[in-house]
Protein backbone atom coordinates (compact mmCIF):
# COMPACT_ATOMS: atom_id res chain seq x y z
CA UNK A 1 0.00 0.00 0.00
CA UNK A 2 1.36 3.42 -0.88
CA UNK A 3 2.11 5.80 1.95
CA UNK A 4 -0.41 8.23 0.50
CA UNK A 5 -3.24 5.77 0.89
CA UNK A 6 -1.97 4.75 4.29
CA UNK A 7 -2.21 8.32 5.47
CA UNK A 8 -5.56 8.90 3.88
CA UNK A 9 -7.11 5.90 5.54
CA UNK A 10 -5.32 6.60 8.83
CA UNK A 11 -3.54 3.27 8.87
CA UNK A 12 0.04 4.46 9.10
CA UNK A 13 1.93 2.41 11.66
CA UNK A 14 -0.89 -0.10 12.00
CA UNK A 15 -0.69 -3.55 10.51
CA UNK A 16 -3.15 -4.13 7.72
CA UNK A 17 -5.17 -7.09 8.88
CA UNK A 18 -7.80 -9.56 7.74
CA UNK A 19 -9.01 -9.47 4.20
CA UNK A 20 -8.44 -5.79 3.60
CA UNK A 21 -4.94 -6.14 2.15
CA UNK A 22 -6.28 -7.34 -1.16
CA UNK A 23 -9.12 -4.86 -1.19
CA UNK A 24 -6.73 -2.00 -0.54
CA UNK A 25 -4.66 -3.05 -3.53
CA UNK A 26 -7.86 -2.80 -5.53
CA UNK A 27 -8.56 0.61 -3.95
CA UNK A 28 -5.12 1.66 -5.09
CA UNK A 29 -5.86 0.46 -8.62
CA UNK A 30 -9.20 2.24 -8.64
CA UNK A 31 -7.48 5.43 -7.49
CA UNK A 32 -5.38 5.31 -10.63
CA UNK A 33 -8.27 4.38 -12.93
CA UNK A 34 -10.83 6.93 -11.73
CA UNK A 35 -10.54 10.53 -12.90
CA UNK A 36 -11.20 13.40 -10.52
CA UNK A 37 -14.13 14.37 -12.79
CA UNK A 38 -15.72 10.95 -12.06
CA UNK A 39 -15.97 11.56 -8.32
CA UNK A 40 -16.08 15.35 -7.87
CA UNK A 41 -19.09 17.30 -6.67
CA UNK A 42 -20.53 19.19 -9.66
CA UNK A 43 -23.15 21.05 -7.68
CA UNK A 44 -21.07 24.19 -7.23
CA UNK A 45 -21.80 26.90 -4.67
CA UNK A 46 -19.59 29.91 -5.37
CA UNK A 47 -19.09 33.29 -3.76
CA UNK A 48 -17.38 36.55 -4.84
CA UNK A 49 -14.50 38.20 -2.93
CA UNK A 50 -16.83 41.08 -2.11
CA UNK A 51 -19.35 38.85 -0.33
CA UNK A 52 -19.18 39.00 3.47
CA UNK A 53 -18.19 36.33 5.94
CA UNK A 54 -21.84 36.26 7.02
CA UNK A 55 -22.71 35.19 3.46
CA UNK A 56 -20.19 32.40 3.83
CA UNK A 57 -21.91 31.27 7.02
CA UNK A 58 -25.30 31.23 5.26
CA UNK A 59 -24.06 29.20 2.30
CA UNK A 60 -22.15 26.66 4.39
CA UNK A 61 -24.99 26.28 6.83
CA UNK A 62 -27.66 25.91 4.17
CA UNK A 63 -25.75 23.53 1.91
CA UNK A 64 -24.05 21.45 4.64
CA UNK A 65 -20.63 21.93 3.09
CA UNK A 66 -17.36 23.02 4.67
CA UNK A 67 -15.89 25.36 2.07
CA UNK A 68 -16.62 27.19 -1.18
CA UNK A 69 -14.53 28.49 -4.07
CA UNK A 70 -14.31 32.23 -4.55
CA UNK A 71 -14.79 33.49 -8.11
CA UNK A 72 -14.12 36.88 -9.62
CA UNK A 73 -15.45 37.30 -13.18
CA UNK A 74 -15.41 33.55 -13.66
CA UNK A 75 -11.84 32.98 -12.58
CA UNK A 76 -10.86 31.25 -9.36
CA UNK A 77 -9.25 33.71 -6.97
CA UNK A 78 -9.52 31.94 -3.64
CA UNK A 79 -11.17 29.42 -1.40
CA UNK A 80 -12.99 30.05 1.86
CA UNK A 81 -13.67 27.40 4.48
CA UNK A 82 -15.26 26.75 7.86
CA UNK A 83 -11.91 27.36 9.55
CA UNK A 84 -11.64 30.82 7.98
CA UNK A 85 -15.18 31.52 9.10
CA UNK A 86 -14.34 30.59 12.69
CA UNK A 87 -11.36 32.94 12.65
CA UNK A 88 -13.57 35.79 11.38
CA UNK A 89 -16.25 35.09 13.98
CA UNK A 90 -13.65 34.91 16.73
CA UNK A 91 -12.47 38.36 15.64
CA UNK A 92 -16.08 39.59 15.63
CA UNK A 93 -15.51 40.35 11.98
CA UNK A 94 -18.66 38.83 10.41
CA UNK A 95 -19.15 41.69 7.96
CA UNK A 96 -15.62 41.67 6.56
CA UNK A 97 -15.30 40.82 2.85
CA UNK A 98 -14.31 37.27 2.01
CA UNK A 99 -11.10 38.55 0.40
CA UNK A 100 -9.77 39.34 3.89
CA UNK A 101 -9.94 35.76 5.15
CA UNK A 102 -9.84 33.55 2.06
CA UNK A 103 -6.86 31.42 1.05
CA UNK A 104 -5.54 33.09 -2.08
CA UNK A 105 -3.00 30.57 -3.19
CA UNK A 106 -5.38 27.86 -4.31
CA UNK A 107 -4.24 24.39 -5.23
CA UNK A 108 -6.25 22.75 -7.95
CA UNK A 109 -6.44 19.43 -9.78
CA UNK A 110 -7.31 18.92 -13.42
CA UNK A 111 -10.54 17.13 -14.20
CA UNK A 112 -8.69 14.55 -16.32
CA UNK A 113 -6.10 13.71 -13.63
CA UNK A 114 -6.42 10.42 -11.74
CA UNK A 115 -7.88 10.45 -8.24
CA UNK A 116 -4.50 9.34 -6.85
CA UNK A 117 -3.14 12.81 -7.76
CA UNK A 118 -5.76 14.44 -5.52
CA UNK A 119 -4.98 11.93 -2.76
CA UNK A 120 -1.33 12.92 -2.94
CA UNK A 121 -2.21 16.57 -2.51
CA UNK A 122 -4.52 15.79 0.41
CA UNK A 123 -1.86 13.80 2.19
CA UNK A 124 1.05 16.16 1.49
CA UNK A 125 -0.73 19.40 2.37
CA UNK A 126 -3.30 20.55 4.89
CA UNK A 127 -6.01 21.34 2.35
CA UNK A 128 -9.38 19.77 2.93
CA UNK A 129 -10.94 20.46 -0.46
CA UNK A 130 -9.68 20.90 -3.97
CA UNK A 131 -11.25 22.86 -6.82
CA UNK A 132 -11.28 20.79 -10.02
CA UNK A 133 -10.55 22.72 -13.22
CA UNK A 134 -10.76 21.75 -16.88
CA UNK A 135 -8.03 22.13 -19.51
CA UNK A 136 -8.86 25.89 -19.78
CA UNK A 137 -8.55 26.31 -16.02
CA UNK A 138 -12.28 26.89 -15.68
CA UNK A 139 -13.79 25.61 -12.44
CA UNK A 140 -15.93 22.50 -13.03
CA UNK A 141 -16.28 20.94 -9.58
CA UNK A 142 -15.08 20.53 -6.00
CA UNK A 143 -13.41 17.52 -4.45
CA UNK A 144 -13.08 16.39 -0.81
CA UNK A 145 -11.71 13.18 0.71
CA UNK A 146 -15.31 12.18 1.31
CA UNK A 147 -16.12 12.49 -2.41
CA UNK A 148 -13.13 10.24 -3.19
CA UNK A 149 -14.10 7.60 -0.64
CA UNK A 150 -17.65 7.52 -2.01
CA UNK A 151 -16.43 7.31 -5.62
CA UNK A 152 -13.97 4.53 -4.86
CA UNK A 153 -16.57 2.51 -2.95
CA UNK A 154 -19.06 2.82 -5.80
CA UNK A 155 -16.41 1.65 -8.29
CA UNK A 156 -15.46 -1.35 -6.15
CA UNK A 157 -19.08 -2.30 -5.59
CA UNK A 158 -19.56 -2.24 -9.36
CA UNK A 159 -16.50 -4.50 -9.84
CA UNK A 160 -17.90 -6.96 -7.36
CA UNK A 161 -21.27 -7.03 -9.06
CA UNK A 162 -19.64 -7.48 -12.47
CA UNK A 163 -17.72 -10.56 -11.25
CA UNK A 164 -20.88 -11.95 -9.62
CA UNK A 165 -22.82 -11.47 -12.83
CA UNK A 166 -20.05 -13.08 -14.90
CA UNK A 167 -19.97 -16.07 -12.59
CA UNK A 168 -23.75 -16.27 -12.62
CA UNK A 169 -23.95 -16.14 -16.41
CA UNK A 170 -21.14 -18.66 -16.90
CA UNK A 171 -22.51 -21.09 -14.33
CA UNK A 172 -25.90 -21.16 -16.04
CA UNK A 173 -24.49 -21.64 -19.51
CA UNK A 174 -25.32 -25.31 -19.72
CA UNK A 175 -28.76 -24.91 -18.18
CA UNK A 176 -29.78 -21.92 -20.25
CA UNK A 177 -28.72 -23.16 -23.65
CA UNK A 178 -30.71 -26.08 -24.89
CA UNK A 179 -29.34 -28.21 -27.68
CA UNK A 180 -28.84 -31.87 -28.43
CA UNK A 181 -25.22 -31.49 -27.56
CA UNK A 182 -23.80 -28.34 -25.97
CA UNK A 183 -20.08 -27.95 -25.66
CA UNK A 184 -17.77 -25.08 -24.96
CA UNK A 185 -14.39 -25.15 -26.67
CA UNK A 186 -11.37 -23.30 -25.35
CA UNK A 187 -8.22 -23.25 -27.48
CA UNK A 188 -4.72 -22.11 -26.53
CA UNK A 189 -1.49 -21.87 -28.55
CA UNK A 190 1.50 -23.05 -26.56
CA UNK A 191 4.97 -21.75 -27.39
CA UNK A 192 7.99 -24.05 -27.19
CA UNK A 193 10.61 -23.45 -24.45
CA UNK A 194 8.64 -20.53 -22.98
CA UNK A 195 9.09 -21.42 -19.34
CA UNK A 196 7.97 -17.99 -18.15
CA UNK A 197 4.43 -18.18 -19.45
CA UNK A 198 4.20 -21.97 -19.52
CA UNK A 199 1.24 -22.88 -17.35
CA UNK A 200 -0.72 -19.73 -18.14
CA UNK A 201 -3.21 -21.57 -20.37
CA UNK A 202 -3.83 -24.14 -17.64
CA UNK A 203 -4.35 -21.33 -15.17
CA UNK A 204 -7.00 -19.78 -17.45
CA UNK A 205 -8.65 -23.17 -17.89
CA UNK A 206 -8.83 -23.81 -14.17
CA UNK A 207 -10.46 -20.44 -13.57
CA UNK A 208 -12.91 -20.93 -16.45
CA UNK A 209 -13.98 -24.28 -15.00
CA UNK A 210 -14.52 -22.77 -11.56
CA UNK A 211 -16.60 -19.99 -13.11
CA UNK A 212 -18.62 -22.56 -14.99
CA UNK A 213 -19.51 -24.10 -11.65
CA UNK A 214 -17.04 -27.00 -11.47
CA UNK A 215 -16.22 -28.26 -7.98
CA UNK A 216 -12.75 -27.28 -6.67
CA UNK A 217 -11.74 -30.94 -6.86
CA UNK A 218 -12.76 -31.29 -10.51
CA UNK A 219 -11.05 -28.00 -11.41
CA UNK A 220 -7.89 -29.22 -9.67
CA UNK A 221 -7.95 -32.60 -11.43
CA UNK A 222 -8.34 -30.94 -14.85
CA UNK A 223 -5.86 -28.23 -13.93
CA UNK A 224 -3.12 -30.73 -13.10
CA UNK A 225 -3.78 -32.82 -16.23
CA UNK A 226 -3.70 -29.88 -18.64
CA UNK A 227 -0.74 -28.32 -16.84
CA UNK A 228 1.36 -31.46 -17.31
CA UNK A 229 0.20 -31.64 -20.93
CA UNK A 230 0.94 -27.95 -21.50
CA UNK A 231 4.43 -28.34 -20.00
CA UNK A 232 5.04 -31.34 -22.28
CA UNK A 233 4.43 -29.02 -25.24
CA UNK A 234 6.72 -26.37 -23.75
CA UNK A 235 9.48 -28.89 -23.02
CA UNK A 236 9.35 -31.37 -25.89
CA UNK A 237 7.58 -30.01 -28.97
CA UNK A 238 9.61 -28.60 -31.86
CA UNK A 239 7.27 -25.72 -32.71
CA UNK A 240 4.92 -25.63 -29.76
CA UNK A 241 1.37 -26.87 -30.14
CA UNK A 242 -2.28 -26.41 -29.36
CA UNK A 243 -4.13 -27.15 -26.15
CA UNK A 244 -7.86 -27.63 -26.68
CA UNK A 245 -10.50 -28.14 -24.01
CA UNK A 246 -14.06 -29.13 -24.72
CA UNK A 247 -16.40 -28.67 -21.79
CA UNK A 248 -19.69 -30.55 -21.88
CA UNK A 249 -22.32 -30.95 -19.17
CA UNK A 250 -21.25 -34.52 -18.42
CA UNK A 251 -17.59 -34.66 -19.39
CA UNK A 252 -14.48 -32.67 -20.21
CA UNK A 253 -12.35 -33.54 -23.22
CA UNK A 254 -8.80 -32.24 -23.31
CA UNK A 255 -6.38 -32.56 -26.16
CA UNK A 256 -2.90 -31.41 -27.07
CA UNK A 257 -1.41 -31.64 -30.53
CA UNK A 258 1.96 -30.73 -31.97
CA UNK A 259 3.98 -31.36 -35.14
CA UNK A 260 6.95 -33.18 -33.72
CA UNK A 261 9.34 -34.65 -32.86
CA UNK A 262 7.10 -37.38 -31.43
CA UNK A 263 7.64 -39.66 -28.46
CA UNK A 264 10.31 -42.26 -29.35
CA UNK A 265 8.76 -45.01 -27.26
CA UNK A 266 5.24 -44.44 -25.92
CA UNK A 267 5.23 -47.47 -23.64
CA UNK A 268 8.43 -46.28 -21.98
CA UNK A 269 7.00 -42.76 -21.65
CA UNK A 270 4.18 -44.24 -19.62
CA UNK A 271 6.59 -45.72 -17.09
CA UNK A 272 7.16 -43.59 -14.01
CA UNK A 273 10.59 -41.98 -14.03
CA UNK A 274 11.37 -42.34 -17.73
CA UNK A 275 12.14 -38.99 -19.34
CA UNK A 276 13.91 -37.41 -22.29
CA UNK A 277 13.67 -33.89 -20.90
CA UNK A 278 16.52 -31.44 -21.40
CA UNK A 279 18.67 -30.09 -18.59
CA UNK A 280 16.79 -26.80 -18.92
CA UNK A 281 13.44 -28.51 -18.36
CA UNK A 282 14.93 -30.41 -15.42
CA UNK A 283 16.22 -27.18 -13.93
CA UNK A 284 12.62 -25.93 -14.05
CA UNK A 285 11.54 -28.85 -11.90
CA UNK A 286 10.19 -30.99 -14.73
CA UNK A 287 11.42 -34.01 -16.57
CA UNK A 288 11.01 -36.34 -13.62
CA UNK A 289 9.28 -38.73 -15.96
CA UNK A 290 6.00 -38.37 -14.14
CA UNK A 291 4.05 -36.21 -16.60
CA UNK A 292 2.01 -38.81 -18.45
CA UNK A 293 1.77 -41.01 -15.36
CA UNK A 294 0.37 -38.06 -13.53
CA UNK A 295 -2.12 -37.20 -16.24
CA UNK A 296 -3.36 -40.77 -16.31
CA UNK A 297 -4.11 -40.60 -12.61
CA UNK A 298 -6.18 -37.43 -13.04
CA UNK A 299 -8.35 -38.43 -16.00
CA UNK A 300 -10.89 -41.15 -16.76
CA UNK A 301 -9.32 -42.01 -20.10
CA UNK A 302 -6.03 -41.13 -21.83
CA UNK A 303 -4.82 -41.98 -25.32
CA UNK A 304 -1.64 -41.09 -27.16
CA UNK A 305 -0.93 -41.15 -30.88
CA UNK A 306 2.66 -40.34 -31.67
CA UNK A 307 4.90 -40.41 -34.72
CA UNK A 308 7.88 -38.30 -35.78
CA UNK A 309 5.31 -36.04 -37.49
CA UNK A 310 3.65 -35.17 -34.23
CA UNK A 311 1.91 -36.23 -31.07
CA UNK A 312 -1.75 -36.10 -30.13
CA UNK A 313 -2.71 -36.62 -26.53
CA UNK A 314 -6.38 -37.19 -25.70
CA UNK A 315 -7.69 -36.93 -22.19
CA UNK A 316 -11.22 -37.33 -20.95
CA UNK A 317 -12.77 -36.78 -17.56
CA UNK A 318 -16.26 -38.11 -17.05
CA UNK A 319 -18.17 -36.20 -14.45
CA UNK A 320 -19.79 -38.01 -11.58
CA UNK A 321 -23.54 -37.51 -11.41
CA UNK A 322 -23.16 -35.03 -8.54
CA UNK A 323 -20.48 -33.11 -10.42
CA UNK A 324 -22.38 -31.83 -13.41
CA UNK A 325 -21.90 -28.16 -14.25
CA UNK A 326 -24.58 -26.21 -12.56
CA UNK A 327 -25.02 -23.09 -10.55
CA UNK A 328 -23.47 -23.38 -7.10
CA UNK A 329 -26.06 -23.58 -4.32
CA UNK A 330 -27.45 -20.25 -3.22
CA UNK A 331 -27.00 -18.55 -6.57
CA UNK A 332 -30.32 -19.47 -8.12
CA UNK A 333 -31.32 -15.82 -8.11
CA UNK A 334 -29.58 -13.29 -10.29
CA UNK A 335 -27.60 -10.88 -8.14
CA UNK A 336 -29.28 -7.51 -7.75
CA UNK A 337 -28.06 -5.07 -10.36
CA UNK B 1 -0.97 -25.54 12.12
CA UNK B 2 -1.45 -21.89 11.25
CA UNK B 3 0.60 -20.37 8.44
CA UNK B 4 2.03 -17.84 10.90
CA UNK B 5 3.38 -20.71 13.06
CA UNK B 6 5.07 -22.26 10.03
CA UNK B 7 6.73 -18.93 9.26
CA UNK B 8 7.95 -18.85 12.87
CA UNK B 9 9.34 -22.39 12.74
CA UNK B 10 11.07 -21.56 9.45
CA UNK B 11 12.40 -18.27 10.85
CA UNK B 12 11.08 -17.19 7.50
CA UNK B 13 10.82 -13.92 5.68
CA UNK B 14 7.39 -13.21 4.16
CA UNK B 15 7.83 -12.10 0.55
CA UNK B 16 4.32 -10.86 -0.30
CA UNK B 17 2.98 -9.30 2.92
CA UNK B 18 -0.33 -8.20 1.35
CA UNK B 19 -1.36 -11.80 0.66
CA UNK B 20 0.23 -13.06 3.85
CA UNK B 21 -1.74 -10.69 6.06
CA UNK B 22 -4.88 -12.15 4.59
CA UNK B 23 -3.90 -15.76 5.11
CA UNK B 24 -1.59 -15.76 8.17
CA UNK B 25 -4.32 -17.37 10.28
CA UNK B 26 -5.19 -19.97 7.69
CA UNK B 27 -4.95 -23.58 8.83
CA UNK B 28 -2.29 -25.45 6.86
CA UNK B 29 -3.31 -29.08 6.78
CA UNK B 30 0.08 -30.61 6.10
CA UNK B 31 3.37 -30.36 4.28
CA UNK B 32 5.14 -31.46 1.14
CA UNK B 33 8.82 -31.14 0.23
CA UNK B 34 10.03 -31.42 -3.36
CA UNK B 35 12.33 -29.93 -5.96
CA UNK B 36 10.58 -31.74 -8.78
CA UNK B 37 7.28 -30.07 -9.57
CA UNK B 38 5.94 -33.23 -11.17
CA UNK B 39 6.33 -34.91 -7.81
CA UNK B 40 4.22 -32.20 -6.23
CA UNK B 41 1.57 -32.57 -8.92
CA UNK B 42 1.59 -36.34 -8.53
CA UNK B 43 1.06 -36.56 -4.86
CA UNK B 44 0.16 -33.56 -2.87
CA UNK B 45 -3.31 -33.15 -1.38
CA UNK B 46 -4.95 -29.69 -1.31
CA UNK B 47 -4.08 -27.39 1.56
CA UNK B 48 -0.35 -28.09 1.96
CA UNK B 49 2.65 -25.89 2.52
CA UNK B 50 5.26 -26.65 -0.15
CA UNK B 51 8.93 -26.61 0.89
CA UNK B 52 11.19 -26.37 -2.13
CA UNK B 53 14.73 -25.63 -3.20
CA UNK B 54 13.52 -24.80 -6.69
CA UNK B 55 13.01 -21.15 -7.50
CA UNK B 56 11.25 -20.40 -10.81
CA UNK B 57 7.79 -19.40 -12.09
CA UNK B 58 6.73 -23.02 -12.48
CA UNK B 59 6.76 -23.40 -8.69
CA UNK B 60 3.97 -20.82 -8.51
CA UNK B 61 2.03 -22.44 -11.38
CA UNK B 62 2.36 -25.81 -9.72
CA UNK B 63 1.19 -24.40 -6.39
CA UNK B 64 -1.83 -22.90 -8.14
CA UNK B 65 -2.77 -26.12 -9.91
CA UNK B 66 -2.27 -28.33 -6.86
CA UNK B 67 -4.09 -25.96 -4.45
CA UNK B 68 -0.96 -25.49 -2.36
CA UNK B 69 -1.71 -22.90 0.36
CA UNK B 70 1.81 -21.48 0.78
CA UNK B 71 5.35 -21.92 -0.56
CA UNK B 72 8.58 -21.80 1.48
CA UNK B 73 11.78 -21.34 -0.54
CA UNK B 74 14.67 -23.01 1.23
CA UNK B 75 18.35 -22.12 1.73
CA UNK B 76 17.60 -18.41 1.51
CA UNK B 77 16.47 -18.54 -2.09
CA UNK B 78 14.54 -15.49 -3.22
CA UNK B 79 12.11 -15.53 -6.14
CA UNK B 80 12.16 -12.78 -8.76
CA UNK B 81 9.76 -9.83 -8.64
CA UNK B 82 7.72 -11.36 -11.48
CA UNK B 83 7.29 -14.57 -9.51
CA UNK B 84 6.20 -12.67 -6.41
CA UNK B 85 3.70 -10.70 -8.50
CA UNK B 86 2.32 -13.88 -10.03
CA UNK B 87 1.93 -15.48 -6.60
CA UNK B 88 0.24 -12.35 -5.27
CA UNK B 89 -2.21 -12.46 -8.17
CA UNK B 90 -2.97 -16.09 -7.35
CA UNK B 91 -3.25 -15.38 -3.61
CA UNK B 92 -0.35 -17.67 -2.69
CA UNK B 93 1.78 -16.51 0.27
CA UNK B 94 5.55 -16.87 -0.35
CA UNK B 95 8.17 -17.28 2.37
CA UNK B 96 11.95 -17.48 2.21
CA UNK B 97 13.85 -19.48 4.85
CA UNK B 98 17.56 -19.99 5.45
CA UNK B 99 16.93 -23.60 6.48
CA UNK B 100 17.47 -26.67 4.33
CA UNK B 101 14.82 -29.18 3.28
CA UNK B 102 15.71 -31.84 5.88
CA UNK B 103 16.01 -29.35 8.69
CA UNK B 104 12.72 -27.57 8.12
CA UNK B 105 10.76 -30.74 7.28
CA UNK B 106 12.05 -32.23 10.54
CA UNK B 107 11.12 -29.19 12.57
CA UNK B 108 7.60 -29.03 11.14
CA UNK B 109 7.00 -32.79 11.54
CA UNK B 110 8.18 -32.60 15.14
CA UNK B 111 5.81 -29.70 15.76
CA UNK B 112 2.96 -31.91 14.58
CA UNK B 113 2.52 -31.03 10.90
CA UNK B 114 1.59 -34.10 8.86
CA UNK B 115 2.82 -35.11 5.45
CA UNK B 116 0.44 -34.47 2.56
CA UNK B 117 2.77 -36.27 0.13
CA UNK B 118 2.01 -39.58 -1.43
CA UNK B 119 4.17 -42.02 -3.30
CA UNK B 120 3.45 -42.40 -6.97
CA UNK B 121 0.83 -45.08 -6.44
CA UNK B 122 -1.12 -42.44 -4.58
CA UNK B 123 -0.74 -43.75 -1.06
CA UNK B 124 -0.78 -40.96 1.47
CA UNK B 125 0.94 -41.30 4.80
Amino acid sequence: MSSTLQELYGRKGRTVTDRDAQEITRIEEVSYELRTADVMNRDLKCLAPTNTMRDVFNVLHKSHISGVPVLESDSLVGIISQEDLMRAFADGDQDAPISKYMTKKVMTVKSYEPVIRALEIFSNTKVGRLPVVDENNALVGMLTKGDITRGVLVAIQKDYQDEEIRRYRASHLFEDIISDRTSLILRYKIKPRDFDSGGQASSHIKRALLRLGASPQLARQCGIAVYEAEMNLVIHSTNGGVLRIQVEPRRILMQTSDDGPGIPDVSKALQPGWSTASDLARSMGFGAGMGLVNIKRCVSKMEIESSPKGTKLFMEINLRSDETFKAPPGSSEAPGV
Amino acid sequence: MKLSEIVEHAKGEVLNPSVYSEYSDREIIGGCGADLMSDVLTGVKPGAVLLTGLCNPQVIRTAEMADVYAVVFLRGKKPTREMIELATQKNIPLVSSEMGMFQLSGRLCKAGLHSLESNWKGIHE
